[in-house]
C-alpha cells in the first residue's frame, strides 16, 4: 500500500501544455512553407522532439517522478538514438 | 529458523488452491508451477529439436543423399533452429530458473504481476505450437535457416508466414517475461536486500531482463516487415522495388545479437551460484561479476554487425563492430577469471553441478575464443557461412548455456521436487554428455576452416572423416542426454527425500523447505548479511 | 528502495505503473524500427520522399494531430479529475478523448480510402510505375499510420473499458491505476503521432 503524496495536475496547468503543443506545431507546419534546405529534416525532428518532451514530463507526469524514472527513459531514448546513428555508420559510408 | 521446519506444510505441488486437478496447474500463477511448466515444455521442445538435429547428423554422415534429399534438409535445419533459439535457448533459462527461484532469492512470495506470468506462459505455448504447425500446414515446412533472410524469405514458396507468427508471439511471451522479472526485482526485494545484497543469479536475471524489454520488439516489428514483404510486396528489403536485402540483415541482428546474451547470461548466474556453494566460500569479485553482466548487457547491443562482414556493409562499419566485438568479451573474461578465484583455495565438493559447471567454463571458453575469430574481420571472411562458425555457436550455446542449464537443474532439482537423484547415474551421464558434445562439435571447427561450408546437405569427399566423427559424436550425446534426463524422471519417485539444503548452499532458496511451500516463506526475512555470508552456521549441510 | 508488497491480492501503483513504463518502451523499440527503416530510405531517396509526401493531405494531417494533442490533454485531466473525486467530469473527459480518438480514425478511414481510390497501395500497379523512392514511401506511410492506428483502437477499447469501471465505481480515488495506465497508453499512442506527422506529412 502506498500512502505517498501524490502530485495532482491542475486543470490550468493541463489547458497551458496544449496550447503550448498547439503552438509547436502551428511552428513546425509553417516551416515548412520555409526554404531551409539541408536543415529541413532536423527543424521538424527539433520540434518534434520539444512536443515529445512536452508531453512525456507534464502530460505523462514525468516532471513529478523519481529521479530514477527520468533517467531511465532518457537512458532508453539515448540507446535508441544510438542504434539508428551505428546503422548509420554503414549506410553514410558505403 | 522456523522458514526451513515445515514437516506439517504442504509443499507447492500439493497446494490446494481455487481450482482442482488439472486446472490447478493450467491456471495457477504460482511461480514456481508456471516454471515448471514451463520445464516439461522446453523438455519435451529440446528432445523434438535435438532429434531434428540427429537427422540432419545422420545425413551428413555420407557425401550426396543419405536419407533424405536437399529440400527436406533444408526444412530440418530451419526448424531445428527456430525450435532450439525461439522456444528453447531463448526462453528457458528465465523462464524456468527465473521463474523459480528469483522471487524466492529475493525473499518475495511471487512476481510482480503473477497474471502476466501465465499469460506469457500461453503466449509461449501458442508460439511453440504455430512453430510446430509450420512442418504440417499446406505448403511445406520453411526452408529459409531460422534466420529469415531476405530475399528468400519473401519468395520462398513454404509456410514462412506461420514461423514468422510463431517467432512473433515467443518473443511477445519474452518481453512479458523480462518485464516481469525487471519490476520485481526493483519492488519485491525482502526488507534489507539492498541492490548490493542480492545474489548474483538475480543479477543476471535483471540485466536479461533489460535486453529481453529492449531488444525484442525490434525483432518483432521486423517479423511483420517480412510479412508484409511476403503478402503486400512493400518493397522495403526488395532490391526490385528500390528496397536494401541488408537493411533486414541489420534489424534482425539488432535483436538476435542481443538475444545471445539473454541466453548466456542467466546461465552465467546460475553457475556463480553453484561455484560458492561448491567451494563454500564467497564470491571473488561480486562487484566486478554485477558490473560485467551490466557490462555485457549493455555493450552486446552495439555488436550485431559482426554477422554481417561479409554482406556488402561499410568498412567503416566493419571496423567498428569488429572493435566492439573484441571488446565485449572483456566482460566474460573477467566473470571466468572470478569463477576459478572462487574455487582457488574453496573446500571443493565435486558434485554434478560442479561438474558440468566447471566443463561449462571450459566449453564456454572454447566458443568464446572462436567467437573472437570471428570477430576480427580478416579471419571472419575465411569462415563466415561454414562449419567453424557452426561450431562457434554450439560450443557457446550449447557447451555455454546448455551445460550450465544442466548444471542449475542438478543443482536446484533436490530444492525443486523434494527428491535427490542418483549422483552415479549423473556423473556417467556427464561424462557421456562431455565426450559425445566435444566429440560432435569439435571436428566442425576443422572441416569449417578447410571449407565446408553450413546449411549444405551434400559435401566435398575430403570432409567426410570430420562429418563421420561429428555423426558419432551425436549419437553419443544423445545417450547422455537421455541417461541424463531418465535419472531425473525415475529420482522423482525414488529418489531420496531431499533435505532443505543438500549441498550448504547460503542464499535464500536454500533455508525454505525442499519442495517450498506454496507461499515460500512462512515470515518474510529481513535480510542481514551479504548474499555469500559462509560465516555461521546460516549454511549448514543438511545430509 | 525496498518496497516490500507481498501482498499479490493488491498490487501498489507504483509497480504498476513502473510496469506499464516498461511496456511503453518495447512500444518505442516495435516503432522504432520502422523509424529506421524510414531513416535509412529517407536518406537514400530524399527528392523521392518530397514527392511523395505531396500525395498527403497536409491539412488532414494536421487536424488528425490537434485531435491527438487535445485527446491527450483530456485523459491527463481525466486523473485529475478522479484524484478530485469528480466522478462526473472524469467520465466526461474520457468520453472526450474516447470521442477525439474515433474523429483520428474517421480522419484515417478517409485519408486512406482516398488513397486506395487512386489505387496508391503496396503491391499496385500504380506504386509499381512510381519512382522507387515514392513506392518506398507509400509502404512506409501505409505500415506506419496502420501500425499506429491498430494501436489506437487497442487504447479506444482501454478507454471504454475505464468508462465502464469508472461509472461502476470500479475505479476510484483511492484506486485509478488502471486509468493512470491506460492513459500512459493514449499518451504513447500521441507520442508516435508527434514523430510520424512531421516525417510523412511536412517533408514537401
Amino acid at each position: 500500500m502506498d500512502h505517498e503524496e501524490v502530485h495532482v495536475s491542475s486543470y490550468a496547468s493541463l489547458a497551458k501544455v496544449l496550447v503550448a503543443l498547439l503552438i509547436l506545431t502551428t511552428i513546425s507546419v509553417l516551416a515548412t512553407g520555409w526554404h531551409l534546405g539541408p536543415i529541413t529534416a532536423a527543424v521538424a525532428l527539433v520540434i518534434a522532439s520539444i512536443k515529445v518532451g512536452t508531453v512525456i514530463t507534464y502530460f505523462m507526469h514525468m516532471k513529478f517522478e523519481s529521479l530514477f524514472l527520468k533517467l531511465l527513459v532518457t537512458g532508453v531514448f539515448f540507446i535508441f538514438a544510438l542504434v539508428i546513428i551505428i546503422t548509420f555508420i554503414d549506410y553514410l559510408l558505403r | 529458523m522456523s522458514n526451513s521446519e515445515s514437516g506439517t506444510q504442504l509443499s507447492y505441488l500439493q497446494h490446494p488452491g481455487k481450482y482442482k486437478g488439472i486446472l490447478s496447474w493450467l491456471l495457477t500463477t504460482d511461480h514456481k508451477r508456471i516454471a515448471l511448466l514451463y520445464f516439461y515444455c522446453v523438455i519435451v521442445f529440446f528432445f523434438i529439436a535435438a532429434i531434428l538435429g540427429l537427422l540432419m547428423r545422420v545425413e551428413l554422415f555420407a557425401p550426396g543423399q543419405t536419407i533424405m534429399g536437399p529440400q527436406t534438409y533444408n526444412g530440418l535445419f530451419t526448424i531445428h533452429g527456430i525450435i532450439m533459439i525461439f522456444v528453447i535457448v531463448i526462453p528457458a533459462l528465465p523462464a524456468i530458473f527465473g521463474n523459480f527461484f528469483l522471487p524466492i532469492m529475493l525473499g518475495a512470495r511471487d512476481v510482480a504481476f503473477p497474471r502476466l506470468n501465465l499469460f506469457s506462459f500461453y503466449l509461449y505455448l501458442t508460439g511453440a505450437i504455430l512453430g510446430v504447425l509450420s512442418q504440417f500446414a499446406g505448403d511445406g515446412p520453411p526452408d529459409t535457416g531460422w534466420t529469415f533472410y531476405v530475399p528468400y524469405s519473401a519468395q520462398s514458396s513454404t509456410n514462412v508466414i506461420f514461423a514468422l507468427t510463431a517467432a512473433f508471439v515467443l518473443g511477445f511471451s519474452s518481453i512479458l517475461t523480462g518485464l516481469n522479472f525487471i519490476v520485481t526485482i526493483h519492488r519485491l526485494r525482502a526488507p534489507g536486500m539492498g541492490w548490493f545484497k542480492m545474489p548474483l543469479f538475480p543479477w543476471a536475471i535483471y540485466a536479461t531482463g533489460w535486453i529481453q524489454v529492449l531488444a525484442t520488439p525490434i525483432i518483432g516489428i521486423t517479423l511483420l516487415m517480412v510479412i508484409a514483404e511476403r503478402v503486400l510486396h512493400i518493397g522495403f528489403f526488395d532490391p526490385a522495388l528500390g528496397g536494401d536485402p541488408v537493411l533486414f540483415q541489420h534489424l534482425f541482428w539488432i535483436y538476435s545479437h542481443p538475444a545471445v546474451y539473454i541466453m548466456i547470461l542467466p546461465a552465467m548466474g546460475i553457475v556463480t551460484e553453484i561455484f560458492p556453494t561448491f567451494s563454500q566460500k564467497p564470491v571473488f569479485g561480486y562487484t566486478a561479476i554485477l558490473i560485467s553482466s551490466l557490462a555485457i548487457a549493455f555493450v552486446g547491443y552495439f555488436v550485431w554487425g559482426h554477422h554481417m562482414f561479409t554482406a556488402g556493409i561499410s568498412y567503416g562499419s566493419r571496423w567498428f563492430f569488429s572493435f566492439l566485438t573484441f571488446l565485449v568479451a572483456v566482460p566474460s573474461a573477467i566473470k571466468v577469471f572470478n569463477w576459478v578465484s572462487t574455487m582457488y583455495g574453496g573446500s571443493i565438493d565435486l558434485k554434478p553441478p560442479l561438474l558440468y559447471a566447471i566443463s561449462f567454463i571450459f566449453l564456454f571458453m572454447i566458443g568464446g575464443f572462436t567467437g573472437i575469430t570471428l570477430g576480427a574481420v580478416a579471419a571472419d571472411v575465411h569462415v563466415h557461412d561454414t562449419a567453424f562458425v557452426v561450431a562457434h555457436f554450439h560450443y557457446i550455446i550449447f557447451g555455454g548455456m546448455g551445460f550450465a542449464t544442466f548444471a542449475g537443474i542438478h543443482y536446484w532439482y533436490p530444492k525443486m521436487f523434494g527428491k535427490m537423484y542418483n549422483n552415479r547415474i549423473a556423473n556417467i551421464a556427464w561424462g557421456i554428455n562431455f565426450a559425445g558434445f566435444n566429440l560432435l562439435y569439435f571436428p566442425q571447427f576443422i572441416i569449417g576452416i578447410q571449407g565446408m561450408p553450413r546449411r549444405y546437405f551434400d559435401y566435398l569427399p575430403q570432409f567426410q572423416t570430420g562429418q563421420i566423427i561429428s555423426t558419432i559424436g551425436g549419437f553419443v550425446l544423445f545417450t547422455g542426454l537421455v541417461l541424463m534426463v531418465y535419472n531425473f524422471i525415475r529420482s522423482i519417485k525414488h529418489g531420496a527425500i531431499a533435505p532443505s539444503n543438500p549441498w550448504g548452499g547460503v542464499t535464500l532458496e536454500w533455508q525454505i523447505p525442499s519442495p517450498p511451500p506454496h507461499e515460500n516463506f512462512d515470515t518474510i526475512p529481513e535480510i542481514k548479511h551479504p548474499p555469500y555470508f559462509f560465516g555461521n552456521n546460516s549454511n549448514t549441510k543438511n545430509e | 528502495m525496498t518496497h516490500p508488497d507481498n501482498n499479490s491480492d493488491h498490487m501498489d501503483s507504483q509497480t504498476g505503473k513502473f510496469g506499464m513504463w516498461i511496456f511503453l518502451f518495447t512500444e518505442l523499440f516495435l516503432f522504432g524500427g520502422l523509424f529506421l527503416v524510414y531513416a535509412v530510405f529517407r536518406a537514400n531517396y530524399s527528392e523521392d520522399f518530397h514527392k511523395a509526401a505531396r500525395e498527403l493531405n497536409a491539412f488532414i494531417g494536421t487536424l488528425n494531430t490537434v485531435f491527438l494533442l487535445v485527446s491527450s490533454m483530456t485523459v491527463a485531466m481525466s486523473l485529475t479529475a478522479i484524484q478530485k473525486k469528480q466522478k462526473n467530469l472524469a467520465l466526461f473527459l474520457v468520453l472526450t478523448t474516447l470521442f477525439l480518438a474515433a474523429l483520428f480514425m474517421l480522419n484515417k478511414y478517409f485519408e486512406w480510402s482516398h488513397k486506395f481510390h487512386f489505387k496508391l497501395y503496396p503491391g499496385s500497379e500504380v506504386l509499381k510505375n512510381l519512382a522507387r523512392g515514392e513506392l518506398l514511401f507509400f509502404g512506409l506511410y501505409f505500415m506506419m499510420t496502420g501500425l499506429h492506428a491498430l494501436h489506437v483502437l487497442v487504447g479506444m477499447v482501454l478507454l471504454s473499458i475505464n468508462i465502464v469501471k469508472i461509472q461502476t465505481r470500479r475505479i476510484t480515488s483511492q484506486n485509478y491505476l488502471l486509468l493512470e495506465n491506460s492513459a500512459l497508453y493514449w499518451h504513447l499512442v500521441d507520442l508516435i503521432w508527434i514523430f510520424l506527422f512531421p516525417l510523412l506529412y511536412l517533408i514537401t
